[in-house]
């Protein structure tokens, strides 16, 4: 039988979502505005019935290190925070990234920086694609523009993590979260049995099982060569990743002179703000990255033999407006609008701006 | 059809319960639906408001700028979207506490009466579902079998008994509605 097509917020689709890709544990601690995540894990009780586990941590610190835990035992394990709370993870995300392991772990953006505001930013862009913990790593980032990509992203965001051995982030913004659209519920898949979990993951911490040696799970190695080995290694990783996992929606680029790259919800925004400027016969498409890390740049590289320029548009003061103009290489001009604080651009501003800066 | 909804009140009032409703009525009317609150520290007393789209196409903004229909339930939602309201929309009003009347004559002006009614009847809970009922008698957006079907599925079944005063007040507000140019 088909889903029924529930109505319900961008949070508590990434709940629902969890329980039913076989999530094993969730660890966090509450923020504005991503608080529905624990609480309908909370109401939903999964412990009765996958048995998945769901933690109430003392602080972002303890979440994200509980994290760390778990993946090293090849669990399914994954936190929920928002931005102050995941600049507090990122001593445990680059410790994760280094030791190899998978985890989901969602930031619902809030402005910043500081404590900042609980409205909806995107502030976080630099900090999930450029670092954010110290050292040479990545972090596969995937952006929803929906409520259903909200609850599709949790089920992507762990096979990802899994397949290549690395933390996946589902970065939204406050819009996406608090907002309720349609959505029909993944399918559930139940939790791995611990045998298949020592299947699927021979690296993880779960006892000897009859071999000699013990796994150790680790991010210090003090012998450089090491080190470096280390570091080559992911570096691999990340390329393969970069070759294998773009991806991006068109809306209108084929017989684009401008394009909007813009990712979350202002991508809608830009969607309706495309249609105002068709209307009045500008030809604008939109790009939408949807994942941040890797970054769709080929494809913008392909579209700057096109088109006359870009337009980038970012609840932020402008940081994938570099990643956009890194691609572009000075090929066309870049232009950039954002807003800050948690204040949200309207289309029609969006119209105004793109004239304002592009059309000579 | 596409219908850009914005209602606006004090927190309490059940602002983002009726457009909840309101949603979830379109939902099972097969429409796709927004609903953005403006979430946050307005909910503690202060003004409310959300923003609820109903359309048969993919809906791409969640936010919008003006809207067909702007319900308002207090004067400084009344301040803030009475120029909100698209030339030839309809702007909803209930003049309970309201220190001035709406101005524009491009477009469509009810007052919905419904505070002062609620108490009447003391019936202050089914606030909301009288303003909802002036609503979709002025302008039926949704079916009201939808509204109360997605009632009966969106609340808990020991409430179900309350049901039938959501029904009753949603009549009340179609008769209370009044056109006032």
């Amino acid at each position: 039988m088909a889903e029924e097509v529930k109505l319900m917020k961008g949070n508590e689709a990434i709940a629902h979502a969890a329980i039913r890709c076989g999530c094993d544990g969730y660890f966090g601690y509450p923020i504005t505005p991503q608080s529905e995540v624990m609480e309908t894990l909370m109401a939903q009780k999964p412990w009765e019935t996958t048995g998945m586990v769901v933690l109430q941590a003392e602080s972002e610190t303890s979440s994200i290190n509980m994290v760390y835990g778990g993946a090293a035992c090849g669990k399914k394990v994954m936190t929920s925070s928002s931005s102050p709370g995941v600049s507090l993870m990122q001593e445990g995300v680059s410790y994760i990234a280094c030791a190899e392991l998978p985890c989901l772990i969602v930031n619902v953006m809030r402005g910043g920086p500081g404590l900042g505001t609980i409205q909806p930013s995107q502030g976080d862009y630099f900090q999930t694609t450029k670092g954010g913990g110290h050292g040479d790593y990545r972090l596969i980032t995937l952006s929803p523009s929906t409520v259903q990509e909200m609850a599709d992203f949790v089920g992507l965001g762990f096979d990802l993590a899994f397949k290549y051995q690395t933390p996946s982030v589902l970065l939204a913004d406050g819009v996406i979260g608090q907002m309720m659209e349609k959505i029909v519920l993944p399918d559930f898949k139940p939790r791995r049995t611990d045998e298949e979990v020592r299947k699927e993951c021979p690296w993880g911490t779960m006892g000897k099982n009859g071999r000699k040696d013990r796994n150790v799970v680790t991010s210090l190695a003090l012998e450089s060569e090491v080190m470096q080995e280390t570091n080559n290694r992911l570096q691999a990783k990340y390329k393969a990743i970069e070759e294998n996992e773009v991806r991006f929606e068109e809306h209108n680029c084929e017989d684009a002179e401008y394009v909007f790259v813009a990712f979350g919800s202002v991508a809608r925004i830009c969607e309706s703000a495309m249609e105002i400027l068709r209307a009045e016969g500008h030809k604008v498409g939109v790009l939408r990255p949807i994942t941040l890390w890797p970054f769709p740049t080929k494809e913008i590289q392909r579209l700057t033999k096109q088109v006359k320029g870009f337009m980038d548009v970012e609840l932020n003061c402008g940081q994938m407006v570099e990643d956009v103009r890194l691609a572009v290489n000075g090929q066309v001009p870049v232009g950039f609008y954002g807003r800050q604080g948690g204040i949200i651009p309207t289309a029609e501003e969006i119209a105004e701006a793109f004239k304002a800066q592009m059309v000579k | 059809m596409k219908r850009e909804i914005i209602i606006a009140g004090f927190g309490g009032q059940g602002v983002l319960s009726m457009g909840k409703i309101l949603a979830y009525a379109g939902l099972l009317q097969g429409k796709e639906v927004t609903w953005m609150p403006a979430y946050g520290p307005e909910q503690r007393g202060g003004t409310a408001n959300v923003t609820v789209i109903l359309s048969d196409t993919r809906i791409s903004s969640p936010l919008l700028q003006s809207y067909d229909v702007a319900i308002v339930l207090n004067q400084p939602s009344m301040d803030k979207f009475e120029p909100r309201v698209k030339p030839g929309g309809m702007l909803i009003y209930d003049s309970n506490g309201m220190t001035r009347k709406p101005t524009r004559t491009d477009i469509n002006v009810y007052r919905v009466d419904a505070t002062d009614k609620a108490i009447e009847l003391n019936q202050q809970k089914t606030f909301n579902m009288m303003v909802l009922g002036g609503l979709l008698h002025v302008d039926p957006v949704v079916e009201i079998e939808n509204v109360m079907l997605g009632l009966k599925k969106s609340l808990p079944e020991r409430h179900h008994k309350l049901l039938p005063a959501n029904e009753a007040a949603m009549k009340v507000g179609a008769d209370l509605i009044v056109k006032e140019n």
